[in-house]
C-alpha cells in the first residue's frame, strides 16, 4: 500500500513539475489518466516493491547524500589538483575492499558512491569483495572505505553496521 | 532611503555568474585531465571531475540565475538524474575494460612535463 502510494505522488509530481500545467483540465486528466496506467502496469509487472519505491528510506538517504557530497567536494579538489600539475606523479592502485554492507541496496549504494567520488571508480563486484581504482595511493585507506561502508549500510536501514 | 531590490539583484546575478564560471574552470579541467593522463583508467578519473562538481556548479548557477521557478525544479531533476546515471555509466565503461582484459598502469606513473612534449609528433 505505501508503495502504491509513493509511487503515485512521486509521479504526480514529477508530471506537474514537467509540464507546469495546473489549470487546463484537459491536459490534467490526461496526466492523471498516465499516473494510473503507469501504476497499474507496474503493479502488474510486480515491480512495485522495496527496490523500486524505497519511500522510508529517503530521510536517511538524505542525510547520507549530505555527507557525500562534502566528500565528493573534497576529492574533487585533490584531483584537480593533481592534474593542473605540471608534473604530475600519480600512484593508481587496485584494491580489493572485503567491508560490505549486508544488504543489495547498501552495497549497491556503497559501489555508487565509490564511483561517483572522483579518483576511486567500481571496476568489479563480488559476492564478497569490490575491486576499486585509485588514481592516488592517498585514496586507498581501508579506513576511509569502512567509513563509507558504515554510512552506506546505516542509509540503507541495516541494523548490523560493517565494523 | 537605499533601494535594496536592485541591489539584491545584480548580487543574484553576479552570484549565478561565479558559480557557472567557476563550474566551466571545473571542466576544463577535466578535460584536460582526460587529455593528459596516461591511461584508460586515470581518465576515467578526470571525466569524474565533469560529472559531479562541474556539473552541480553549472546546475546550482542555472539555478539561481532562474530563480524560484519551474525551471529551478525541472534543473534540480536534471542534477538528481545526472546523479543516478552518471555512476553507472562509469562503472559500465570501467568493468567493460575490466572484463575484456585491460590492464591499468600501477605503481608510480609521470606522464611527461607539459614543455617536453612534442606537439609536432604524430602519435598513435
Amino acid at each position: 500500500m505505501g508503495y502504491i502510494a509513493s509511487l503515485t505522488l512521486m509521479l504526480v509530481a514529477l508530471w506537474l513539475t514537467l509540464s507546469g500545467y495546473f489549470h487546463n483540465q484537459l491536459l490534467l486528466s490526461l496526466g492523471a489518466f498516465s499516473v494510473g496506467i503507469t501504476v497499474v502496469l507496474a503493479l502488474r509487472m510486480r515491480i512495485l516493491d522495496d527496490e523500486s519505491a524505497p519511500y522510508y528510506r529517503i530521510p536517511r538517504l538524505l542525510v547520507y547524500s549530505v555527507w557525500l557530497m562534502v566528500e565528493i567536494v573534497k576529492a574533487n579538489l585533490i584531483v584537480a589538483k593533481t592534474i593542473l600539475r605540471p608534473d604530475m606523479v600519480l600512484t593508481p592502485r587496485m584494491v580489493r575492499i572485503k567491508t560490505l554492507p549486508a544488504s543489495g541496496f547498501g552495497r549497491a549504494l556503497f559501489a555508487n558512491s565509490i564511483t561517483l567520488t572522483p579518483g576511486t571508480v567500481t571496476v568489479d563486484l563480488d559476492s564478497d569483495e569490490i575491486i576499486v581504482h585509485a588514481i592516488l595511493k592517498e585514496m586507498t585507506n581501508k579506513s576511509d572505505f569502512a567509513e563509507m561502508a558504515r554510512r552506506c549500510a546505516w542509509a540503507a536501514g541495516e541494523k548490523e553496521v560493517p565494523a | 532611503m537605499i533601494e535594496w531590490a536592485p541591489i539584491l539583484e545584480v548580487l543574484r546575478h553576479g552570484t549565478a555568474g561565479a558559480f557557472m564560471l567557476v563550474g566551466a574552470l571545473f571542466m576544463l579541467i577535466g578535460s584536460s585531465g582526460v587529455l593528459r593522463l596516461p591511461d584508460f583508467y586515470t581518465r576515467i578519473h578526470a571525466a569524474g571531475i565533469t560529472d559531479t562538481l562541474a556539473t552541480v556548479l553549472l546546475l546550482a548557477g542555472m539555478m539561481i540565475e532562474a530563480g524560484f521557478t519551474q525551471t529551478s525544479a525541472k534543473l534540480a531533476l536534471v542534477g538528481i538524474f545526472l546523479f543516478l546515471t552518471s555512476p553507472t555509466a562509469t562503472h559500465a565503461v570501467a568493468n567493460a575494460a575490466h572484463k575484456a582484459g585491460l590492464k591499468p598502469r600501477l605503481g608510480t606513473v609521470e606522464p611527461p612535463h607539459p614543455r617536453d612534449v612534442d606537439l609536432n609528433e604524430e602519435k598513435s
